[in-house]
């Protein structure tokens, strides 16, 4: 039907025209992004800023619900972890083996063995997510002086009220520091999503078919962008989270630091 | 009647066609196409040691300039984060206008990536040089060139291999996306189809390619492991004392 409507209307009917050529190829993706084009196979409008908000929306939803389920497992976990002093080893190791399997195997190895569709992405991107936020939720706890953990037991608190009011607080500008380098890892990897048939801004990139290269460099500057928007973003949050006290005593836990130097920190770690 | 399936399932465990046309994970298909997987993972680890030397190389000398004239620390730590955070399936694509397809826009990609982690990972290790050794070796009568080549490096050693162990395993797992940017590597065998049928993500590829990527990064990082123990002889000394 649409096919037919087409072919009878024409350019008019589509309401987009194909994108002229001979242009630079930043100058003609910066079109892509502002403007509708008509796809390289024909017969569909694609790009300008419509479709890249539905796509930027998919996007970010697979990204949220993954990082958000990253700390509702993580933080947690870390946290009673630290509290009870366990688990050095499992802290670490987790986040070195988090470095080491590559985001593209880990999303091809659920698509083959699991299956498709938006649940399976967001458990990948969430499995990305959980080490970052998990070491640094450990070493966050750890590096509180057990000075302020004693005082706390010996004014009565109970040993939730410790976790509670005094560990985390005190933690809580390392954990944020996870919880951004894992959120900027997620909405980076979400470029893949399409692999695992959810929509995101990678679909111009891994569809050059229909998008054609203009699609792909103009994703890739949109991609680009909305990284080091979420970096920044969580940066000036995490500032506002960090308890006003804290921020400027940084000599006091440099020192607590430097003892547990042997723990990496994985401040920002690198995936797609 | 129920000696067909069971007949059917032998044959096909036997020639191995069937369990590849079904996409399954099949043992005997990768058994005798192991060495096809031979050529990636030498692209791979090209891929890798190359971006990482350059990549080393260049951290270096700006950890050192920045030891000399300490306010260039934090600008060069925002231009290399800043480089970190972009995407590398964006950054390969941004880069293939200027560089074109190929290995150079992948290593390109690669290098820009090392640079924080080994950056950030020297001027610690420098700056956790006690200030007393400085002290001793200039009273020694040492000039600062030797100062830091005989002093302050290899006191800062523990910290440039960790970062050098950070940066390798990184650089694998960024390697398996070099494919987008025409520099091969094992991503390509992740991400191949299916061998008769043309769907994504054949099952024994995806294990064997991803097997072999998380078995590098392990293998590289004990072999720095090792180096370390091998270069620094004082630092075991000093964890037994």
């Amino acid at each position: 039907m649409s096919a037919i409507l087409a072919q009878a209307g024409g350019d008019a009917m589509l309401g987009c025209e194909p994108a002229p050529a001979d242009r630079g190829a930043f100058v003609d993706a910066l079109d892509f992004i502002v403007s509708q084009r008509e796809s390289i196979s024909g017969g569909v409008c694609i790009g300008g800023p419509g479709e890249l908000l539905d796509l930027g929306a998919s996007h970010m939803l697979v990204s949220l619900v993954a990082v958000v389920a990253a700390i509702a497992i993580a933080v947690p976990a870390g946290l009673w972890l630290g509290h009870r002093g366990r688990g050095e080893f499992l802290a670490v190791s987790i986040s070195n083996v988090g470095r080491a399997v590559p985001s593209l195997a880990l999303l091809a190895f659920f698509i083959a063995f699991v299956g498709i569709g938006f649940t399976n992405v967001a458990l990948v991107l969430t499995l990305l997510a959980i080490p970052p936020i998990l070491t640094n939720t450990y070493v966050g706890v750890r590096q509180v002086d057990r000075e302020s953990v004693d005082a706390a037991r010996g004014v009565g608190m109970s040993e939730g009220q410790i976790v509670r009011r005094v560990e985390l607080p005190l933690a809580i500008a390392t954990i944020f520091s996870g919880i951004r380098t894992s959120a900027v890892a997620v909405v980076a990897t979400a470029t893949i999503a399409p692999l695992g048939n959810v929509q995101s801004l990678g679909n111009p990139i891994l569809e050059p078919q229909t998008y054609g290269s203009a699609g792909q460099l103009g994703a890739a500057i949109v991609i680009a962008l909305i990284t080091l928007a979420t970096d920044v973003g969580l940066g000036l949050v995490q500032r506002a989270a960090t308890p006003k006290g804290l921020a400027r005593t940084s000599y006091h836990t440099s020192e607590r630091r430097k003892r547990l130097s042997t723990i990496p920190i994985p401040r920002r770690t690198q995936t797609p | 009647m129920s000696a067909g399936p069971l007949a059917q399932i032998q044959i096909r465990d036997r020639t191995g066609e069937g369990c590849v046309a079904e996409n399954g994970f099949c043992p005997d298909w990768i058994a005798e196409n192991l060495d096809k997987y031979w050529t990636p993972l030498l692209e791979h680890v090209y891929l890798t040691v190359v971006s990482v030397a350059i990549g080393f190389g260049i951290a270096f000398s700006l950890a050192l300039l920045a030891h000399r004239r300490r306010w260039l620390t934090g600008p060069i730590l925002g231009v290399t984060g800043a480089l970190y955070t972009v995407p590398s399936i964006a950054a390969f694509f941004l880069l293939l206008p200027i560089t074109g397809r190929g290995n150079t826009t992948a290593i390109v990609a690669l290098v820009a990536y090392t640079l924080l982690i080994l950056f950030r990972n020297i001027t610690t290790g420098l700056r956790n040089v006690p200030p007393d050794a400085v002290d001793a070796a200039r009273g020694m009568g040492m000039t600062p060139r030797q100062i830091l080549w005989k002093v302050e490096l290899p006191l800062a050693m523990p910290e440039i291999l960790a970062g050098l162990r950070i940066a390798l395993t990184t650089t694998i797992g960024l390697a398996t996306l070099a494919f987008f940017a025409g520099g091969g590597g094992l991503g390509e065998q992740i991400y191949s189809e299916k061998a008769g049928t043309g769907g994504l993500f054949f099952k024994s590829n995806v294990v064997v390619a991803g097997s072999l990527a998380v078995a590098l990064a392990a293998v590289s990082d004990l072999l720095v492991l090792a180096a370390q123990r091998l270069a620094l002889p004082w630092r075991r000394t000093l964890r037994t004392a």
